[in-house]
């Protein structure tokens, strides 16, 4: 008896919420949704099928792991990162920001928390998510790809498509490290200078994000948001950013490094 | 009733029909939902989704091209398989053999490739969609988290087996990918900090991956076996929970 009768409202509550809401607009899965899945997996395999009867897979000479090609080239998905490592050590390029991309990427729905756009195609909601997506995957992911895939040859040199590859090809590579260009000649000296301009950078740029956010969508908005993911946010994005500064600093200013120390340079 | 009317009842209305399949073919809301959740294959599916779900200008079809793309290596992969030995002195010659004896060898080899290559360029618009439409938001950041983890699984898929033909295009590639290894902090030879782990290039974390200090006939071994072995059942746990969760979340849209 005391069963059904904490039952009944239960289920009277499932019943009214039943014709409310946005799960009106659902349709059936079979046939709307399988159709449309099935029609497009036809197409697609028959798309494949075409591709794969008209382009043969390459396949090279057998491997001599003693004859280096000229450039050797990371798979293409790769290439990217491979074309970092002309910017940063191999350890930055190579370790740190693939495992930032990753991270970053994971941690990206726990701190946007805009309710808006939830389902639907929107910019003028999430402009700034918008933008900095845009800014990693498409801008720097995608171009680096394309330059790393199209105009790199021998010696990772820039040449064009319908250039020849001249593996003789040399390029003047007068780098120095910035703290050298700002005029400090000692070794320890560089050092320091090196640490503070990228700690400057680090807390000027959090200070800056910091001011920014408050002043854009207010100190209400920063108290929801909370110190931990600000600060995520503001890290990975002056990370991104800072690749971006130092490709700046290497094609402008033929900097090499900023901060060289005898067990890390950056 | 005619002879062929009755025939074909007397079929569906036999033990062995009735055993395989539960719903009938008439088209009621009932038999649509059964048609969906009595379907072993089709139950990855809610039994009804939102309207703007179905929609290829909201989806792309990205995730199910996918998983699409991720079936088609599977099936001409157990084909290679068969003919594909992965061992220095034979790999290479069974490549060739491959591709001129055996019957469909260079089709299927090429639609393995392709499709994998195709994975990654869909993958990656399949995140680009997420993104766009916002569907990363609660209640789904968890199964973006399993998605990053199926995009990073994609790459080491498609990595592992760029090694597998044994050709110059193959080692270099996966040698200039592994040599970031080498340099990882603390634990790779060319790394910073090495000193303080007391690394080496047959010890460190290159030399893990390779299973030698030196790209070798090792190496092809391990990256066969994580090629086709261990990366493919562990997306496939991973797809089982993103999909799984679209399931019960529902596709895009506020928690309903």
């Amino acid at each position: 008896m005391a069963e059904a009768k904490v039952a009944t409202p239960v289920a009277t509550k499932r019943a009214k919420a039943k014709p409310a809401g946005p799960s009106d607009d659902k349709i059936y899965t079979w046939p709307h949704l399988v159709r449309v899945e099935f029609l497009c997996a036809l197409f697609v395999i028959a798309g494949m099928l075409v591709w794969s009867l008209l382009v043969d897979a390459p396949l090279e000479e057998p491997a001599a792991p003693t004859r280096t090609p000229n450039p050797s080239k990371a798979p293409w998905y790769f290439l990217g990162l491979q074309e970092i490592l002309v910017y940063f050590d191999p350890w930055h390029a190579g370790v740190v920001l693939p495992t930032l991309i990753i991270v970053g990427l994971m941690v990206l729905p726990f701190i946007d928390i805009n309710p808006k756009g939830n389902g639907y195609y929107t910019y003028a909601e999430r402009k700034y998510e918008i933008i900095t997506f845009f800014l990693g995957f498409h801008i720097m992911w995608i171009s680096l790809i394309v330059v790393g895939t199209f105009v790199r040859g021998p010696g990772w040199n820039w040449f064009w498509p319908w250039e020849p590859w001249d593996t003789h090809k040399v390029v003047a590579m007068n780098n120095v490290d910035l703290p050298y260009l700002l005029g400090f000649r000692d070794y320890w000296a560089q050092a320091v200078v090196g640490l503070t301009l990228i700690a400057g950078y680090f807390v000027v740029g959090t200070a800056a994000m910091y001011a920014w956010i408050v002043n854009k969508k207010g100190a209400e908005f920063m108290k929801k948001w909370g110190p931990v993911r600000f600060g995520l946010t503001s890290f990975l994005f002056l990370n991104m950013v800072a690749v971006v500064i130092k490709m700046g600093l290497r094609l402008g200013m033929n900097v090499k490094y900023i901060l060289v120390t005898p067990w890390i340079n950056v | 009733m005619s002879n062929w009317e009755r025939f074909k009842q007397q079929i569906v209305e036999s033990q062995v029909w009735r055993s395989m399949f539960r719903h009938g073919y008439e088209d009621t809301p009932r038999n649509r939902i059964l048609a969906v959740s009595g379907n072993v294959w089709l139950h990855l599916h809610p039994s009804k989704v939102r309207k703007h779900g179905v929609r290829l200008k909201f989806t792309w079809c990205m995730g199910g091209i996918t998983f699409l793309m991720f079936l088609i290596t599977i099936v001409t992969g157990i084909y290679l398989m068969f003919y594909y030995r992965p061992v220095a002195e034979y790999a290479y010659a069974d490549m060739k053999y491959l591709e001129f004896d055996m019957p469909f060898g260079m089709l299927m080899r090429n639609m393995h490739r392709w499709a994998a290559h195709a994975m990654v360029i869909a993958v990656w618009l399949h995140m680009f969609r997420v993104f766009m439409t916002g569907s990363y938001k609660p209640p789904r950041e968890f199964n973006w988290v399993v998605g990053v983890v199926l995009l990073v699984l994609t790459l080491l898929l498609s990595f592992t087996g760029y090694l597998l033909p044994w050709d110059q295009l193959s080692i270099w590639a996966v040698t200039v990918g592994s040599n970031m290894a080498r340099a990882t902090p603390l634990l790779g030879h060319e790394g910073p900090f090495r000193e303080f782990v007391g690394v080496n290039a047959v010890y460190d974390a290159r030399a893990f991956i390779f299973g030698g200090g030196e790209i070798g006939p090792h190496t092809l071994l391990r990256f066969y076996i994580l090629h086709c072995v261990f990366f493919p059942l562990l997306t496939t746990v991973f797809l089982i929970v993103h999909f799984w969760r679209i399931r019960r979340d529902g596709l895009s849209g506020p928690p309903l």
